[in-house]
């Protein structure tokens, strides 16, 4: 015990001395969590249209006034010719197009029937997808106004219309960041738990120390906790850090669930994870090779973790390798905790599922650790 | 009392299965300064640390202090101090923190084994606040083995303390080790200097994993079998390659400003016979001794012998 609390004392004493982890320490979780949110915003504005007009009516005019009064489109030209605004189409400055065919309002008004046609530029699909159906949704709405204006008030109560109102659980205002905010705060403590305790190992290899430790009568695994413990705790103070300093005063996120909750989700997710840091330590010698495949892990944990793009959407074998990845986990747990208030009973099935992940990373790491030893 | 025993020690590595060590046995007494010498690559390293219950061998037994070193792999970390070839402290420590955290995994403290360490200690203790990173070669060589004592082991291996440590710091080092072997600590150190031989009681001779020879350095140059001659002249590189093309001679080495060489009759009229055929080919200054051979002379020999 007196040397489990030696070792840690050294450990600190080289983390602290290290001014580059340091500062990361510290810095990383500010400026990760000051940056990405405000940036990776998944609203879309700013979708240029070109319009071509054919029929240059007072209805074609009140047609267009809406789409651009939306605040979504932003008019690129506003031509008569297809062949014009397709050339703007394919120069990649509009990404969609509203040809308004001629004799728009004289058809509307006497056939009560017009047609209209979109061309969307759907590189970007989700753009594509995202302005056709802003678009979509304005021309309904423009028709069901024509139509209220053209029936007659007795006609009113005849005529079926279905409105629609949205009402926006648990983020009420949409704000992205109440999304994506709990998320990277998961990748944080993740980068911590792999990335920090697969170098520092791999350090202690890389410089010879561990040679030097080995000849001594220091039992394995209180080296092994002297290793995890630190960063354990690293991980703890950095999602604090992130939770109660960064999330709540500057995008004023408060847990709506149990932040115990949280901390005990917080306490086996990194015993998860420091054991595949563990694993990443025992597979490699320098801090080169460890680096590399820290890396690898990282970008698999954070493309398929859900953090971006929902794993619903994802084809049946991505979404294996998502079920299998203790960051999907972990961002789950936070989204439904800080956002859904849910509670520990709520959870049990996460709970259960990074449990078995601790157990399974950790004795892979062992069992590895004694191979290679 | 035999402290280290190695009977019959061998390991491999990687696939071509060449042997790193190869059915090595030998024997230090308790107290001796006991050296391994030969050229890097000759397995000394990894003999050390399969007696430092690193390394398992692929076959063989040895045991120090007693103990076996595979099964009581523990009881021996306890009491062997270990000093490996390359610096393996912590850099971002200092000096006094490094010694501190070798101490306490021992379970012991600086106070208690100062005694055993103050000679040396002394040495760098005007830099205890510098971090060993930023120590020169000699410190940090000086440093490692303050933290290989901290825990007064009973046998001490030190791998290749000298390589890579200046004239001065190496005679230092020696004579620290004989301070040492005063306090009864039976000392395994390894060098690929031969001139450092001759400061060791008893040494064994390596080339490629397989000892050639053990005995105490005198005995080993005693036991050299012929009578060897320096000879120097103006041209050494032209001398070299004539003396290679005389038949009569057996065995021809540079040895800095001399060749050393010898015949394959041992008459005493050789020498002489010698100086007017390379009179003849055009030699001058020249300059032939009888001389004692030297542990390189010895080692030299033995590998030809060993090679054939």
């Amino acid at each position: 015990m007196r040397t489990l609390m030696f070792l840690l004392q050294k450990e600190f004493r080289q983390i602290f001395r290290n001014a580059m982890i340091l500062r990361m320490i510290i810095a990383m979780p500010i400026i990760q969590l000051l940056i990405m949110p405000m940036a990776a915003d998944f609203e879309i504005k700013n979708i240029t249209i070109s319009i071509v007009d054919h029929d240059r009516s007072s209805y074609s005019q009140k047609l267009v006034n809406k789409i651009i009064a939306s605040g979504y489109f932003r008019l690129n030209d506003y031509s008569s010719s297809f062949h014009e605004s397709f050339g703007e189409f394919q120069n990649d400055n509009s990404d969609l197009i509203l040809e308004i065919p001629l004799n728009f309002e004289k058809d509307l008004v006497r056939e009560n029937s017009s047609d209209l046609f979109i061309a969307v530029n759907a590189i970007n699909g989700t753009k594509a997808s995202v302005g056709s159906s802003y678009l979509g949704r304005i021309i309904s709405d423009y028709n069901s106004d024509i139509r209220l204006q053209r029936s007659e008030p007795q006609q009113m109560t005849a005529s079926h219309l279905i409105e629609i109102t949205t009402l926006n659980w648990f983020n009420p205002f949409l704000n992205y960041p109440f999304f994506m905010v709990p998320g990277i705060l998961v990748v944080l403590v993740t980068m911590v738990g792999a990335f920090m305790c697969a170098l520092n190992i791999v350090k202690e290899k890389e410089v010879g120390t561990i040679e030097q430790i080995n000849v001594t009568p220091i039992k394995k695994y209180i080296f092994i906790l002297g290793k995890l413990i630190p960063f354990w705790l690293i991980g703890i103070f950095i999602f604090s850090i992130g939770l109660f300093i960064i999330a709540r005063f500057v995008y004023g996120i408060i847990p709506m669930g149990s932040v115990i909750v949280l901390y005990s989700f917080l306490g086996i997710y990194l015993i998860a994870l420091l054991g595949i840091g563990l694993i990443i330590s025992t597979y490699s010698n320098t801090q080169q090779q460890a680096m590399s495949l820290a890396f690898f892990c990282m970008m698999i944990f954070l493309l398929m973790s859900g953090l971006f793009t929902p794993i619903e959407s994802m084809p049946e074998w991505a979404k294996v390798i998502a079920k299998c990845n203790p960051v999907t986990y972990f961002i789950e747990v936070m989204r439904m905790v800080v956002l859904k208030g849910s509670g520990f009973s709520d959870l049990i099935w996460q709970f259960l599922i990074i449990c078995g992940m601790a157990v399974f990373f950790n004795t892979w790491a062992i069992v590895n650790y004694k191979k290679t030893s | 009392m035999v402290d280290v025993q190695v009977t019959n020690i061998s390991k491999s590595y990687g696939q071509e299965r060449q042997n790193a060590v190869d059915q090595v046995s030998f024997s230090v007494s308790k107290g001796e300064l006991f050296g391994l010498i030969g050229p890097d690559g000759c397995g000394k390293t990894s003999l050390f640390r399969i007696l430092t219950t690193l390394l398992l061998p692929d076959s063989g037994t040895a045991s120090v202090n007693g103990f076996d070193i595979v099964k009581d792999f523990r009881e021996i970390r306890r009491r062997v101090g270990y000093m490996p070839g390359k610096f393996s402290l912590y850099p971002d420590l200092t000096v006094e923190e490094n010694l501190h955290f070798f101490a306490t995994l021992f379970d012991t403290t600086i106070k208690a084994n100062y005694d055993l360490i103050k000679d040396i200690y002394v040495q760098i203790a005007p830099f205890k606040d510098r971090r060993a990173g930023k120590l020169s070669g000699g410190m940090k060589q000086k440093l490692a083995l303050c933290c290989a004592l901290i825990h007064r082991p009973t046998v001490l291996f030190l791998d290749e303390p000298t390589t890579g440590v200046d004239t001065v710091s190496r005679k230092e080092f020696w004579e620290m080790l004989k301070l040492l072997k005063g306090e009864g600590i039976t000392i395994l150190v390894s060098t690929p200097y031969m001139d450092e031989a001759t400061l060791c009681e008893r040494i064994a001779l390596i080339q490629k994993g397989t000892i050639m020879s053990i005995d105490t350095p005198d005995q080993i140059i005693h036991q050299f079998p012929k009578k060897i001659y320096a000879v120097m002249a103006r041209n050494m590189g032209a001398l070299l390659a004539d003396l290679r093309s005389i038949q009569h001679i057996s065995s021809c080495n540079a040895f800095g400003q001399y060749h050393h060489i010898t015949f394959q009759d041992e008459d005493v009229r050789t020498p002489r016979k010698l100086i007017e055929e390379l009179e003849y080919r055009g030699h001058v200054d020249m300059e032939i001794t009888l001389i004692d051979p030297t542990i390189e002379d010895c080692f030299i020999n033995l590998m030809d012998r060993h090679g054939n």
